[in-house]
């Protein structure tokens, strides 16, 4: 039948997993919550009002209100544009450079393979989190810096994924025909060989944006990362240690709310991956 | 063996050399001079001054001779002197960090090898029970959760709502005057909740390898044979299946040697141990920038040997591997 075509059953495959599908759902909310972040949130989220500081959670505050007496549910509401855009920066940047250096080792091989994968070893031995923590601090914490430097400590998984597609895609018949009739290497790289390695690259920036959330709310939590007044999830849970002995709602909405995004990608990456090659569910 | 080991090490090299490399690029290429905040901060400072202040710590040459100099002092283990005012080498500081830090790993590691594997073997046994889709909600969200979050909210019920575990620092302040036993109870207490927060990421994770090398090995031929040699299903499991199971999570636990000690900033951090990762936060925050590519470069070798241990180990334990 003509319906059964790999897109067909990618779909069917991913919407029957329900996991997935929860996961889905949890990203594209998040999504809305981000765009629309200016009319749902119910208070101005830098509106400081010292009378109402650290209020529990109430009928006027759902979640209840930080040490400058700011509104935490609307503060939440505009933390999840900071945590979007440094996940799909971070990957973006990892996953494009990522797919270039292992585009390079695996389809010239040689010294060049050699080079770059000896670079990757190298990077791979740092504790990440040591080498993100280093750079920061010293370009100033900015979210645009943060962001960057995620994306440029993050790229080695995705390297190795590409290059190892490479390595089998460039002896297929479709490559040496490009190849035979003259096509430069960058149409054969970028045009015959990439749109063919896709899949894994979807699946590894899913999985990407959930751990670059993470990386950029413990760097806000230890106060590198987005700095204040800007709201971030990481940043809201400062205050929350900082008020421990009275204020938990200052530490668990937060926290809630980091832990139910990465869910979301983290199931929606693997659904995406157990529907492309149903062999590799675990 | 020797001289798979041999070659191991020979490997290591170019790896260690590139370690130093990046290291030393990723702090000196930054902009912001580590004189900075001695010199920003005066507006008084003259030009001669901070040239003098350049001069002492070494930062006038050009930055291939200010490499190859700290490379050389790196040879013979000397990392120069900290920025910091009290000026100690950077060496000394390190080294009497390490051992709290590599105690929470160690203890942290063993915590999740005695639990993880009970955990991934039961559930590969028992495939869709309900303690296998249990655990795979655990591991799921095990992944998810921001490890300073859980920190923070362990540290509510237990050190701020129940008062059962303190909630800083490695020992109380009348430490000194507690008799012995109550000083090792004191001790154990204050390394509960940061043993159990840098253990609950890797659980999830090697529970579900775990599970899903079991499940490989189960449906083995060599395991039809020994259920069908009549067998006990617990000698099957665990002698014949588990052995094989068990393989490549040497690996893996080899590889999880960075993240751990990453980790090691955040967990120190809100828990206050005066750890390896405390000092490294504080000497990024103080720009000590000796100290900074210190720890750098020994968290990177401390992840090669732990590799090397791997792949050692896994040599020594699986003979289809050809050492030479």
């Amino acid at each position: 039948m003509e319906r059964k075509t790999p897109k067909y059953l990618f779909w069917r495959r991913f919407t029957k997993n329900g996991l997935a599908v929860c996961g889905s759902i949890i990203v594209i909310l998040l999504f809305f919550v981000a765009a629309f972040a200016p009319s749902i949130s119910p208070y101005d989220p830098g509106q400081i009002n010292i009378k109402d500081m650290l209020q529990p959670p109430s009928r006027y505050h759902l979640l209840g209100t930080d040490q400058l007496g700011r509104d935490v549910l609307s503060r939440m509401i505009w933390g999840s544009r900071i945590s979007l855009m440094v996940g799909f920066v971070a990957v973006g940047i990892a996953t494009v450079i990522g797919a270039f250096l292992g585009a390079l080792a695996g389809y010239y091989g040689k010294w060049i393979d050699t080079v770059i994968m000896r670079f990757v070893d190298i990077m791979l031995c740092f504790p990440a989190f040591f080498l993100i923590l280093a750079v920061i601090a010293i370009l100033e914490p900015t979210i645009w810096n943060v962001m960057v430097v995620i994306g440029l400590t993050s790229w080695m998984g995705v390297t190795r994924l590409v290059r190892a597609e490479f390595l089998s895609l460039r002896e297929r018949d479709f490559v040496k025909a490009a190849q035979a009739i003259g096509s430069k290497d960058v149409r054969v790289i970028f045009l015959h060989i990439l749109p063919n390695a896709l899949s894994p690259i979807w699946v590894s920036a899913t999985l990407g944006v959930a751990a670059a959330i993470l990386t950029e709310s413990a760097l806000s939590f230890l106060g590198i990362g987005v700095q204040p007044p800007t709201p971030s999830w990481g940043n809201i849970l400062t205050a929350g240690k900082d008020n421990i002995e009275i204020a938990w709602w200052l530490s668990l909405y937060p926290g809630l709310a980091i832990l139910i995004t990465v869910l979301g990608y983290n199931l929606l990456g693997e659904g995406i991956r157990d529907a492309i090659d149903p062999r590799l569910k675990t | 063996m020797f001289h798979y080991l041999l070659k191991r090490l020979a490997s290591m090299v170019p790896l260690l050399f590139g370690i130093t490399l990046v290291s030393f690029m990723v702090i000196h290429l930054a902009p912001g001079a580590p004189t900075g905040l001695q010199t920003d901060l005066n507006p008084r400072i003259t030009a001669e001054a901070r040239a003098r202040l350049e001069a002492i710590y070494g930062l006038d040459k050009p930055l291939h001779t200010q490499y190859l100099i700290w490379l050389k002092r790196l040879m013979f283990l000397d990392f120069g002197n900290s920025f910091s005012t009290d000026g100690r080498a950077v060496m000394d500081k390190i080294v009497e960090r390490v051992p709290v830090t590599v105690l929470i790993n160690v203890l942290s590691m063993l915590l999740i090898i005695l639990t993880a594997i009970p955990i991934g073997v039961i559930s590969a046994r028992y495939q869709n029970s309900l303690f296998d889709k249990f655990t795979t909600v655990f591991v799921f969200i095990g992944f998810a959760v921001p490890s300073f979050w859980l920190a923070l909210l362990l540290m509510i019920l237990f050190g701020v709502n129940l008062e059962w575990l303190p909630i800083s620092g490695l020992k109380s302040l009348n430490y000194e005057y507690l008799p012995t036993f109550d000083m090792i109870v004191d001790r154990v207490k204050h390394l509960i909740l940061p043993i159990f927060v840098s253990a609950f990421g890797g659980l999830a994770g090697l529970s579900r390898y775990t599970r899903s090398n079991m499940l490989e090995v189960i449906r083995q031929d060599y395991i039809m044979t020994a259920r069908s040699k009549g067998l006990k299903e617990r000698d099957v499991i665990f002698k014949h299946a588990l052995r094989n199971a068990l393989l490549p999570i040497v690996t893996i636990l080899g590889l999880s040697v960075p993240g751990l000690i990453g980790g090691s900033v955040i967990f120190e951090t809100i828990f206050a141990i005066p750890g390896m990762g405390q000092l490294f936060y504080k000497s990024v925050m103080a720009r000590d920038y000796p100290v900074v590519m210190g720890i750098l470069v020994i968290g990177a070798v401390l992840t090669l040997l732990g590799n090397l241990i791997a792949d050692l180990s896994y040599a020594l334990a699986d003979p289809r591997i050809k050492v030479a």
